[in-house]
């Protein structure tokens, strides 16, 4: 079953240039994501928080600058950097349980192992009655949780998150978060999660940074929704909507 | 389960109704501006059809109509399938295959029975070459359509999962395009017997189709017309075999309740509703 948890990687951007050839969407970004926390990036619509979480996933070249992990130029997608993605990526001719089981068997583990693996994570996201499921037979905030324990399993040491509860009711959301926070909890992974919500940033992130500037504010602990009517976080609130108006 | 004997009654009833029609305008030789002098009764056709049954003849045709298509299909379902992948995957094997595949792709595989005699010392391997050249180019472009349009998410999952060029083939090139893979090995299948009957026609050694074009040639249109059923038969049996295994490899299709084939153990309301609950999320909230 699990070993040791791993370290969470170190993720560093120096004057990184990302985008497209020829199409640069966020120029001279400076960032450091320390190992273990949760960091929010918030930011318009456009304004490059896919890119930037492409470009550290691997998916993206850097077009300038520095992108590294723990040191080394990230070139290439490595399973110790998992994404979560905003769109539905599971795969549907897999079963719930074969989706979460994929990145186990990618890296070689035994089916017996892989199998009771999965279905541990399954039971931490709650779904652990719909393993033999395909993901059609479940509803989207269902087939969220299922991209969770699928990149969880795996135990990547970071994992990165693009707006994944986008898509879901505000209920289901709420849900989601504290889900996330929870099963997150002991894993060690570093999480970048990207977000163009506000309130959701300001309850997951330990620091959340804004784009396209880069500029990276702590975020007062604990993490519990009524927190946020305190008078420092309705303060640090108001200043990202200032923060974010200001550079749209 | 009404439904479907419904369905099963009005499909008998088409095919008796025009059989029929047939045999009315047969019998009674009408000759209008179509004229049902020379047609074969269909109790004649029936006739026949027995007397053909009981002959060794008949049913060396079939095997030797039968293996060629087969054969020819086969290997058409092998090439089509690994030329379309590899042309849609590699921009290399795409100005590579591309050209050359286009200026084919026109010619009626039949027009290539010329070709045929001239590259392969046997009719009968010219018979397969021609089968499988009319089966390839329909699988060929559903599987290169098929690729192309798949999710790039998929591919993109996978990678960041560590996996590589043939993870990503195996677990989501091959399994996402199967459904258009299948629709061209459904339309291959047809394709072949038009090209197969056709070929036999023209350069075969026993088979159906040498057999139909003997007995026209001897005036014996009974005869034609068993070749004909049985050309028909044969069809209908290996397309409806593609049909089921394509419907059995692609279980996992969201399908409508209509085009769903009967199951005593179908959800009524498969979709679960998003889980409303608050946090923190447990078991019997997430339950359907």
């Amino acid at each position: 079953m699990t070993t040791t948890t791993p370290p969470g990687l170190r993720l560093t951007l120096r004057g990184a240039v990302l985008g497209r050839a020829g199409a640069p969407v966020l120029d001279g970004i400076d960032l450091d994501v320390v190992p273990g926390e949760i960091l929010a990036v918030v930011g318009p619509s456009g304004c490059g928080k896919s890119t930037l979480l492409r470009t550290l996933a691997g998916l993206l070249p850097a077009l300038g600058g520095e992108v590294t992990q723990d040191g080394d130029a990230i070139t290439a997608p490595r399973a110790e950097r998992a994404l979560v993605f905003q769109d539905d990526a599971l795969l549907p001719w897999r079963t719930v349980r074969a989706n979460v089981e994929l990145p186990l068997a990618i890296r070689g583990v035994p089916r017996a192992e892989r199998r009771a693996r999965a279905e541990s994570w399954l039971a931490r996201v709650g779904l652990d009655e719909h393993g033999a499921k395909l993901p059609h037979r479940i509803s989207g905030g269902q087939r969220q949780r299922v991209q969770l324990a699928r990149a969880l399993a795996a135990e990547p040491r970071a994992v990165l998150m693009d707006e994944p509860f986008g898509a879901l009711d505000a209920q289901t959301r709420a849900g989601m978060q504290q889900l996330l926070v929870d099963v997150l909890r002991g894993t060690g992974a570093t999480v970048v999660f990207v977000t163009h919500d506000v309130d959701e940033a300001l309850f997951l992130g330990d620091r959340v940074a804004l784009l396209p500037t880069g500029r990276v504010l702590d975020v007062p602990r604990p993490r519990e929704r009524a927190a946020h009517t305190d008078p420092a976080t309705v303060a640090l609130r108001r200043g990202v909507l200032e923060s974010l108006t200001s550079t749209h | 389960m009404r439904a479907r004997r419904w369905s099963i009654a009005l499909r008998g009833l088409s095919l008796a109704a025009a059989l029929g029609v047939w045999q009315l305008l047969t019998s009674y030789d009408v000759n209008l501006w179509l004229r049902f002098e020379q047609f074969p009764t269909v109790t004649d056709v029936a006739r026949a059809f027995g007397d053909r049954l009981g002959s060794d003849a008949y049913w060396q045709d079939l095997t030797d109509s039968l293996t060629r298509i087969v054969t020819g299909f086969a290997l058409a379902a092998v090439l089509g399938i690994t030329v379309g992948t590899a042309v849609a995957r590699s921009r290399i094997a795409s100005d590579l295959l591309g050209p050359v595949l286009e200026v084919i792709r026109p010619v009626p595989a039949i027009a290539l029975v010329p070709v045929a005699i001239l590259l392969f010392p046997s009719n009968e391997q010219g018979i397969v070459f021609i089968t499988c050249t009319a089966a390839f180019f329909p699988v060929m472009v559903s599987t290169r359509h098929a690729v192309r349009a798949l999710t790039p998410v998929w591919e993109e999952a996978v990678l960041t999962m560590g996996g590589g060029r043939w993870r990503i083939l195996g677990s989501v090139v091959l399994p996402g395009a199967l459904p258009g893979i299948l629709g061209g090995l459904s339309v291959g299948i047809g394709v072949s017997w038009i090209c197969v009957i056709s070929a036999e026609m023209i350069s075969g050694e026993y088979g159906v189709g040498y057999r139909t074009w003997q007995d026209y040639t001897v005036v014996d249109y009974p005869g034609v017309f068993v070749g004909m059923a049985t050309i028909g038969l044969l069809g209908w049996i290996t397309s409806t075999a593609v049909e089921l295994l394509g419907r059995r490899l692609t279980r996992w299709l969201p399908r409508t309740e209509g085009s769903r084939p009967p199951s005593p153990v179908r959800h009524r309301n498969p979709v679960v509703p998003p889980a409303a609950a608050p946090v923190p999320l447990t078991k019997e909230r997430v339950r359907p």
